[in-house]
């Protein structure tokens, strides 16, 4: 999902690299949404092909939940306002 | 999540519906049924298809009555829990009403309404309604948007409906939120996806979950025939 660094970083617990580390938006599987519906509300909110798009449902579908996008607070945040928006059920948490 | 199958609505649903007397809409107590005759049989399976610029449908009158009837429910649901629509004196403060805030800290008691204005952090209630201060006005101004343009775009006595791309939008998250009214009301999980079979024909509940899996199929065809 997102672009791994090409140098191999030192595990850093310093403060610094705890408020850098990227937050996550998670959809959670539900019944009632249709997967065709869920397919197209990823492909319209982040622009996601639709192959990618409809790996990531299946995801949900399959495990109960996927992260569908991760980076700061503020646009995991915004993220989940529009999943919100098309009925999906969408949450933000620190990945840790 | 569900799917629709290659053969779209289930092939022995009309065989139901006449086995029932030809009314799925019916059923006592559903108050979404509008007068109709016995016209609907082979319409009642009404499919989006795709036209220049947007989509086109045709609704016999009781589907434009029952989609009509859902959609408003919902949006008189979603608004008259809304806080800032409380009288004055009771309401909340003015300016949070400016700001487009909301005073709700947490989800809705209702199912339905904790479904369609859900939290955003499911382990942090504090950051949950801080989110909900900040988005839930939008959220639900949203919603009624929605259900807005369908009435406008649906006239009550049916007939060919042509959307634009923008109204075939909003028409998708309206149809979406009225499914998840009607499944979260109905008690849908992944394991009882067609409640009709633990339902007899005379149990109100029949006639909503026809209506839930026909707008299934129709939300469905009109995901298909978007560009």
């Amino acid at each position: 999902m997102s672009t791994a660094p090409v140098e191999i970083q030192q595990a850093d617990t310093s403060e610094e690299a705890r408020l850098d580390a990227p937050w996550i938006t998670i959809v959670w599987n539900d019944p009632i949404n249709l997967m065709s519906y869920v397919t197209y509300v990823f492909q319209k909110v982040f622009g996601y092909p639709k192959a990618k798009a409809q790996k990531l449902m299946l995801d949900v579908h399959h495990k109960g939940r996927a992260v569908v996008s991760s980076g700061a607070r503020e646009a995991m945040e915004r993220d989940a306002e529009a999943l919100h928006g098309y009925g999906l059920w969408a949450t933000v948490s620190h990945d840790s | 999540m569900t799917g629709i199958g290659p053969g779209g609505f289930p092939a022995d649903d009309d065989d139901r519906i006449g086995r029932n007397g030809g009314d799925p809409f019916g059923a006592e107590g559903f108050d979404a049924s509008p007068d109709h005759g016995d016209d609907y049989g082979d319409e009642m399976a009404a499919t989006f298809h795709t036209v220049p610029g947007g989509a086109s449908c045709y609704f016999a009158p009781a589907q434009a009555g029952v989609i009509r009837s859902l959609v408003s429910q919902v949006a008189e649901l979603i608004s008259s829990s809304d806080p800032a629509e409380s009288g004055p004196g009771d309401g909340p403060d003015e300016l949070e009403q400016m700001l487009g805030l909301s005073t709700n800290a947490g989800p809705s008691d209702d199912p339905v309404l904790a479904r369609l204005l859900p939290d955003a952090y499911s382990d942090d209630p504090q950051a949950a309604a801080e989110f909900r201060r900040y988005t839930e006005e939008t959220l639900r101004a949203g919603k009624i948007n929605s259900a807005q343009a369908v009435l406008a775009s649906l006239p009550a006595e049916g007939g060919e409906v042509v959307l634009s791309e923008p109204e075939c939008q909003q028409w998708l998250r309206a149809l979406n939120d009225v499914r998840l009214a009607l499944g979260t009301r109905l008690g849908i999980t992944d394991e009882n996806e067609d409640l009709t079979e633990d339902l007899s024909v005379d149990d109100p509940r029949t006639a909503y979950v026809w209506v839930y899996q026909w707008l299934a199929y129709l939300q469905d065809s009109l995901i298909e025939a978007l560009p």
